[in-house]
């Protein structure tokens, strides 16, 4: 067997998701990905099925394992009780740990995932939150949103809660002592040191477009590259 | 067969003392679904749940979007866990479908794989100090409303009927794929047969129409929307979900999942803008209620304390069709009535 199928198969999700995939096609049939994207799970289950190193490289460098949107409509249709999408979870992590993501487009925008859900999570203990859905990135959020983003703590204050404040209720203040806890386990279970990973191979691929910069005495991919990543739609992707 | 069929999907839902998981979206969008949430339970039902202020983020988006590793949430899970052990609850109830998936699926990882659930306990242990009891029973906050539907059935102020006509109203309703496909049988209903929504309709006098997308992904996708460059796929699948029921004339869509909700809402804009196109029989949309927003309307609760002036399609026309009585002049109050300011414009 090759390097890549071995240090899949470490990989709980890859071992959970694969145990014996006959091509049937269901996977792609459900997929609301598969319906838009140039994307076909059936295909990518079959080549990691067939363990090859370099067919299964090709994936981890390539744009195909990124069209998933995890929403697991692939699990409970399976006939064979396989999971597409744990599988994509396992090629994804594989593609990060390995440096390869930054070779494909969807790869690279991992960075911007990291910079913004990332970091809300080690900021403020939320994934999502007001103050960071900017209605300039999300047009399609419409009026409203612009009218809630701009007056948060009165729109929110009508329901009781404690808006950015301490205490309980819907987008309370987190205290300090469950964000060191946070930010403990992440330093604790490889969260941090894959915040890292991220932003280290983003550097070394930002450095060859001329878009990198010293930052505490390393180099760190600029937001201009962040911007580009997070914007950048090359063609292609579509059917 | 049948009856045997539907047994596979019965859960044990018990009446009381629940442990509350807010949920990042849901609280971003729906306060107001989070808040009459606890209202209906706490003061029209008599049930005890805790709503603790030491929780966070179950990191799930992070997670479902490839930047959070396994041991990461699986540890950030346990910690909540924790945090309801210390609170003396053994219940969990959640309120967003992507965590209530996450802790269903890593209480079955710790159950084939006990070496894992060791490792997080080793790593909560260690990172602050915690330790857990797992929980009894984990169920999702629309578990809650369903497992007590008949008894606000009773308490009902409206029903979702047409008072002039008699006729009920034609609801359509999105599921959520991490409420039904990730463990099928832990949802009422699976994917297969979704009823946990359907249920409540049905008990408040509506009528749930079976359309053809009923099943398929409202299309967030994670990264498929939180990356503006991939905003195209998600938009299309919804898109592809109100084609889908618009034949049908609904009166409105209820949905499990608070980004399907929000989702659901805002697309309706963005494909009004990009092509012109409105759904509804008056070019105004179709309004998107959360469940809780339906159970609060059922039992009398005012449109604007329920957080329904956050929607971008005006909830309106169904408010009218329903004969439910509002102050247009206090949709945009804060706290103590004070005037915020007005949206630059709502509904499509």
């Amino acid at each position: 067997m090759g390097k890549y199928l071995d240090l899949l198969k470490e990989d709980i999700r890859f071992t959970e998701g694969l145990t014996a995939c006959m091509n049937c096609g269901m996977c792609t049939a459900v997929c609301p990905s598969a319906g838009f994207y140039d994307y076909d799970p059936r295909q990518i289950m079959d080549t990691v099925q067939n363990g090859s190193d370099s067919a299964i490289e090709e994936l981890l460098s390539g744009e195909r394992i990124w069209y998933c949107g995890e929403c697991m409509s692939c699990r409970p249709r399976c006939p064979r009780g396989n999971t597409p999408g744990y599988v994509i979870q396992a090629l994804r992590t594989l593609s990060q740990k390995t440096g390869l993501f930054v070779k494909s487009e969807k790869g690279r925008q991992q960075l911007a995932l990291k910079r913004t859900i990332g970091q809300n999570i080690l900021d403020l203990g939320y994934c999502i939150h007001p103050t960071r859905i900017d209605p300039e990135l999300h047009p399609e959020q419409g009026p409203v949103w612009r009218w809630i983003y701009d007056n948060a703590k009165d729109v929110f204050d009508r329901f009781g809660m404690g808006y950015d404040t301490d205490g309980s209720g819907a987008m309370r203040r987190i205290d300090e002592g469950s964000l060191d806890e946070i930010r403990r386990i992440f330093d604790l279970t490889g969260g941090t040191a894959f915040f890292e990973r991220i932003e280290e191979c983003s550097a070394e691929e930002a450095a060859r477009r001329g878009m990198a910069e010293e930052a505490d005495g390393r180099p760190r991919a600029t937001d201009e590259y962040m911007n580009e990543v997070f914007t950048a739609d090359s063609g292609g992707h579509t059917l | 067969m049948k009856r045997y069929t539907w047994d596979r999907y019965q859960k044990t839902i018990p009446d009381d003392r629940f442990y509350y998981a807010r949920s990042c979206i849901r609280q971003n969008f729906f306060p107001g679904s989070e808040a009459v949430f606890l209202r209906i339970l706490r003061d029209d039902l008599g049930v005890d749940v805790f709503d603790d202020a030491k929780h966070t983020s179950c990191t799930g988006i992070g997670y479902h979007s490839d930047i959070v590793p396994l041991e990461t949430i699986m540890t950030v899970v346990a910690r909540q866990f924790a945090l309801m052990t210390e609170a003396g609850y053994e219940n969990m109830v959640s309120s967003c479908i992507t965590s209530f998936g996450l802790y269903t699926e890593i209480l079955t990882m710790w159950e084939h794989h006990p070496e894992l659930e060791e490792q997080a306990r080793a790593n909560l242990k260690a990172a602050t100090g915690r330790d857990f009891v797992k929980p009894k029973c984990v169920v999702h906050s629309s578990d809650l409303i369903f497992h007590f539907r008949e008894r606000i059935a009773e308490k009902a102020k409206v029903r979702l009927v047409d008072p002039v006509s008699g006729r009920p109203l034609k609801v359509v309703d999105h599921i959520g794929c991490h409420y039904a496909k990730i463990f099928p049988t832990a949802g009422i209903g699976g994917s297969e047969f979704p009823y946990v929504l359907a249920g409540m309709v049905e008990s408040w006098g509506g009528e749930t129409v079976d359309y053809p997308e009923r099943r398929h992904c409202c299309g967030f996708g994670f990264r498929n929307y939180l990356v503006q460059a991939n905003r195209g796929v998600p938009l299309s699948n919804s898109r592809q979900k109100l084609e889908s029921m618009a034949p049908y004339k609904p009166d409105f869509i209820v949905a499990n999942c608070p980004g399907c909700t929000m989702f659901l809402d805002k697309w309706q804009y963005a494909i009004s803008e990009i092509e012109g196109v409105t759904y509804g029989p008056d070019g105004r949309g179709i309004p998107v209620l959360s469940y809780e927003e339906m159970a609060g309307l059922v039992l009398g609760y005012g449109p604007w304390d329920l957080g329904m002036q956050m929607h971008q399609v005006s909830v309106e026309p169904l408010l009218n069709k329903l004969e439910i009585e509002y102050d247009e002049s206090h949709k945009f109050l804060g706290n103590n009535g004070k005037y915020i300011s007005h949206p630059a414009h709502c509904g499509l």
